[in-house]
């Protein structure tokens, strides 16, 4: 991983005000830096959701988000890439996830934080359960999330991608 | 022997987080996958060819030909949902 990375797997709250300082001090070339944070809904499917718990694969969770992250190296050129997600019990309103990308220009910075978003839907071992009024359920994962994802392969790559990281029978 | 870690809905599903399971050797992740259906009930059901489900070996992802040696540690989850 590259010194310039912070990858962080927490179930304490993030600052992105202080996260965003310290990426911007590393290093004068940065002329952009792109950002997303992810937010907990009150609503999901039409329901309410009064709050949330995520559970994720320890170990595997922080290599796929390193692979992600040096899948994003190899296509922009980036100074550096912070990506810290939450586990644990959330309440609406409260961040699961930030994601920030510097470059020497934006067009780098708002691709390549699309794309460690794009790919840590699909790709990282976190699960989702929520507790709604009628009681507790896990989310389902979207058919438009991996679409996202799809969209950064080209065809003959999107076929070989996907029959490896399937489990051979399933389908979603 | 692999370990056998289950996830989110499946550990809850399965009634179990983690197992020690013989296998006959040379195995593959579909030869396991046949002996945890030939357990019958949520088993067979949630393992059935068509069903949504991840098999990581050694914490990658793998496909149905991935071969089990030994020791691997296996873990078997529902399509991530994390973001």
């Amino acid at each position: 991983m590259n010194p310039a990375d912070r990858i962080r797997v927490q179930t304490a709250a993030f600052d992105v005000g202080a996260e965003h300082t310290r990426i911007a001090a590393l290093d004068q070339g940065i002329g952009a830096i792109a950002s997303f944070t992810g937010l907990m809904r009150n609503r999901n499917e039409g329901d309410a959701v009064t709050a949330m718990t995520l559970e994720h694969y320890p170990g595997m969770t922080e290599s796929a988000l390193v692979e992600i992250v040096t899948a994003a190296r190899t296509r922009w050129a980036l100074q550096a890439v912070t990506v810290v997600h939450r586990v644990g019990r959330l309440v609406p309103g409260d961040p699961i996830v930030l994601v920030l990308t510097a470059a020497a220009h934006r067009g780098e910075a708002f691709a390549a934080c699309e794309f460690i978003m794009d790919y840590l839907k699909t790709r990282a071992p976190f699960w989702k359960k929520e507790e709604t009024p009628a009681g507790s359920r896990w989310v389902e994962a979207r058919t438009s999330d991996d679409d996202a994802a799809a969209r950064w392969v080209s065809p003959e790559r999107a076929a070989g991608d996907a029959a490896g990281t399937r489990s051979g029978g399933g389908t979603d | 022997m692999p370990t056998l870690l289950y996830f989110a809905r499946l550990r809850e599903t399965f009634g179990v987080e983690r197992e020690v399971l013989p296998l006959p050797s040379p195995a593959t992740v579909e030869g396991l996958l046949a002996t945890l259906r030939g357990r019958g009930g949520v088993w067979a059901k949630e393992l059935a060819p068509g069903r949504a489900f991840r098999v990581a070996v050694d914490q990658h992802v793998a496909g149905l030909d991935t071969p089990l040696a030994g020791n691997e540690e296996v873990a078997i989850f529902p399509p991530v949902t994390g973001g």
